[in-house]
């Protein structure tokens, strides 16, 4: 089953290859990660995406606790969260196929945050799903370049992750 | 008082209080080397391969329960350590490994004797660090130490840059009293409720086990062990690093498990009811096919380490805790609990275990012909059981039959590598007990694959009068591989021979020492009381055994407790009862 856990950790060097090691070493499936500091600079937020049964996100979870520089995690797919991922795709844009695109945006709600006589680049969020439909709309030999962050999650309701 | 990084180094390893630091000079160091130069609280014991320092420091560690300390330079010295960093990660030893580093300004260059000793130590520490300012010095050394010992413990490496050893540099220094970390908070306490939980299971029980690991002996609860032992009646189990934690003199103790363990103590872990884990972690050697461990059990675990919980088989009561203060909160539990537990309750389950114990599976045959190396085990301990002892193994046959042969009854006697098995660990883990007490009798058994590994280490016990007592069991043969191949590769004896063997008794007596060579039975024991008697000098005594020897009892990996090889001496008709 996929899970998407977020780590708080210590903002120090080497941090993220202690997960990205565990996840080796131990053989754990991790589909995506992202990292970034807090409004406490001395503080990483990272969420990740992984998969397993019970046993295995139990273990993933205790793993992580242990590493040092961790210092609260929360398996956010145990209660009712929110994740969104921000995704850039850069398209060709040519005369006939603007219009098009612009419309096509619009409906997912994109952004056209660059233009050339030759290119849109659009910029999305929303959960994964959706940004795989965008995807799947387009002609794929229109598509130039995309870029995706993972997902970001954050627990609904007042509770928060947070020391 | 001010201080350079390098003066820095050596003072808080003095505030700390360490006595011996295992180590090997080199140009990253040279200012920390400088700076041990000109005092004497810390001493510095010069090995001949920065393997060996670490290993020196693992079995001091572990024979005393203090931090093991080494201080080895960059890249090769750093790489050098590893092996002995990961021997001391996978059997949770407390250590500081200070490696030296290239200046920072030009890490990452690919500079002279440079390696990333902070990415090729991750995955075997518990924790490490790289100092990139003088400033940070003493409070990473003080987490260090902090992190090294607390908790479950394991190695932690620091990594120095030259430059932050610069004697040019002077810092106010102080040494803090205590480091307090957010994110490491270790847990003392176990769940009163789940204790309760537990003592209600075992209370039912009427085939109970308790099976110890190293965690006992780690944890120091040795006395509470044995009291909940003798108070529930229960019999007891160790693992191949638990022993020693409970008398294995005793009749409640049942033998070691697992692999090579004890009929008895197998066949109640296939048949027991409820399983009392302590301080051990389901290794695949203990366990077996985990689809056969313990069939009708319900368990409890008691552990400090939440992740050794449920990580290889699921448990019904995890208490995660420190596991002197849970036994201790146990016992009062059952000491205050209306119900006794054992009795009348648990007597046919002695009287299978006793069935079981007639088997007498560790039976060997010792005619006039070649030493058994069971014999060599067993006569050693009548030469030394009155002693103040020691022992250290290295890894294989002779390992085995130390731990078969060896009746232990006090905790931190008997080291070895447990979890990673590495070979030739053991003279120089045995360099590091007598270092901690030079006036007990600290004995290695070994063989003549493993004692190589590390032999240069015979001019450092030289060098600091290390009256080591050295046993090698020689078959000729790397006797593990050996076996393996005569089980299941039908006797073909791939490299197992260790052919061009040197002279072991000139070979010792080369570096300063005692060398005997003995291969005749009737003179075995005499031979062992002239060494032992020795008490100033190293004796190596190369013994010749029986190459033909094989450990049992034995289960195959990927077999149930239920289903041991038994040594052909025993009646067959028994092997799978």
């Amino acid at each position: 089953m996929r899970h998407i856990i977020s780590v708080l950790m210590e903002n120090e060097a080497g941090a993220l290859s202690r997960v990205a090691g565990l996840f080796s070493a131990r053989g754990y499936n991790i589909e995506s990660l992202t990292v970034a500091p807090t409004e406490d600079p001395t503080l990483s937020r990272m969420t990740l995406v992984t998969t397993g049964d019970e046993a295995i996100i139990e273990q993933i979870t205790k793993q992580l606790n242990k590493l040092i520089d961790v210092v609260k995690l929360v398996d956010l797919s145990e209660g009712a969260h929110i994740e969104r991922e921000l995704m850039m795709i850069k398209v060709r844009a040519d005369q006939a196929m603007r219009d098009e695109l612009k419309r096509l945006a619009d409906i997912f709600r994109g952004n056209i945050i660059d233009v050339t006589d030759v290119s849109y680049t659009i910029e999305m969020t929303g959960d994964g799903a959706k940004l795989d439909a965008f995807i799947r709309v387009l002609d794929p030999d229109l598509i130039i370049e995309t870029v995706r962050s993972g997902p970001l999650g954050i627990a609904r309701g007042g509770k928060r992750l947070a020391i | 008082m001010e201080l350079s990084g390098a003066e820095i180094v050596v003072q808080a390893l003095k505030d700390e209080g360490v006595e011996y630091v295992w180590g090997y000079p080199g140009g990253a160091v040279l200012h920390i080397y400088d700076a041990l130069f000109n005092q004497d609280s810390v001493r510095h014991i010069l090995v001949r391969h920065e393997q060996a320092a670490t290993h020196a420091a693992d079995g001091y560690a572990r024979a005393t329960g203090k931090v093991g300390v080494v201080l080895v330079t960059s890249g090769p010295g750093a790489t050098n350590a590893v092996t002995g960093i990961a021997t001391a990660y996978m059997d949770s030893i407390p250590m500081v490994i200070l490696t030296g580093q290239v200046p920072t300004p030009v890490i990452g260059s690919d500079a002279f004797q440079e390696v990333d000793t902070v990415g090729i130590t991750r995955p075997c520490v518990k924790h490490n660090f790289l100092v990139k300012r003088v400033e940070d010095l003493a409070e990473t050394i003080k987490k260090a130490f902090f992190i090294a010992s607390s908790g479950r413990p394991g190695p932690v490496v620091v990594d120095i840059p030259k430059d932050v050893t610069d004697p040019n540099l002077r810092i106010a220094y102080s040494y803090p009293d205590k480091v307090e970390m957010r994110s490491y908070n270790p847990v003392e306490k176990g769940h009163l409720g789940q204790i309760r939980k537990a003592v209600d299971m075992m209370l039912d029980a009427e085939r109970p086990v308790i099976y110890t690991g190293g965690g006992v002996v780690l944890g120091e609860a040795s006395a509470e062990l044995t009291e909940l032992v003798r108070l529930t009646g229960f019999p007891i189990t160790e693992t191949l690093m638990g022993l020693g934690a409970y008398p294995s003199t005793d009749p409640q103790f049942i033998g070691m498990l697992g692999m090579h363990g004890t009929y008895e103590a197998n066949m109640a872990m296939h048949e027991t009811d409820v399983l009392i884990a302590i301080g051990a972690r389901f290794d695949d050697r203990v366990t077996g096919k985990i689809a056969h461990f313990c069939p009708n059990a319900r368990i409890v675990h008691i552990d400090v380490d939440p992740a050794s919980i449920s990580k290889n088989v699921r448990v019904d009561v995890p208490i995660v805790g420190q596991v002197k203060s849970v036994l201790h909160d146990m016992l009062r539990v059952l000491r205050e609990h209306p119900r006794k537990s054992g009795g009348e309750r648990i007597k046919g389950w002695w009287d299978r275990i006793n069935g079981w114990r007639t088997l007498d599976c560790l039976r060997y045959e010792q005619g006039p012909g070649a030493i058994k190396p069971q014999y060599a085990v067993e006569t050693l301990y009548n030469v030394t059981k009155d002693d103040d002892f020691y022992l250290t193994s290295d890894v294989g046959q002779h390992q085995m039959f130390a731990a078969q042969f060896y009746p232990f009854d006090k905790p931190r006697r008997w080291i070895n590598s447990g979890g990673l098995g590495t070979m030739g660990f053991g003279l120089p883990a045995a360099m590091g007990v007598q270092q901690a007490f030079p006036d007990a009798t600290v004995a290695c058994v070994t063989g003549e694959a493993s004692i190589q590994m590390c032999i240069q280490e015979l001019a450092t016990c030289k060098q600091y009068n290390l009256p080591l007592k050295i046993v090698l069991l020689n078959n000729g043969y790397m006797g593990m591989v050996r076996q393996w191949q005569e089980f299941f590769y039908d006797g073909r004896y791939s490299h197992s021979y260790v052919d061009a063997l040197p002279n072991f008794k000139m070979l010792a007596e080369s570096f300063g020492h005692v060398g005997m060579r003995i291969d005749n039975p009737a003179d075995l024991e005499a031979a062992y009381r002239e060494a032992f008697a020795m008490k100033d000098r190293l004796v190596f005594m190369d013994v010749i055994v029986d190459p033909s020897e094989n450990v049992y009892p034995m289960i195959e990996a990927g077999k149930g407790h239920h289903e041991m090889h038994l040594s052909p001496h025993l009646s067959s008709d028994r092997e799978l009862a």
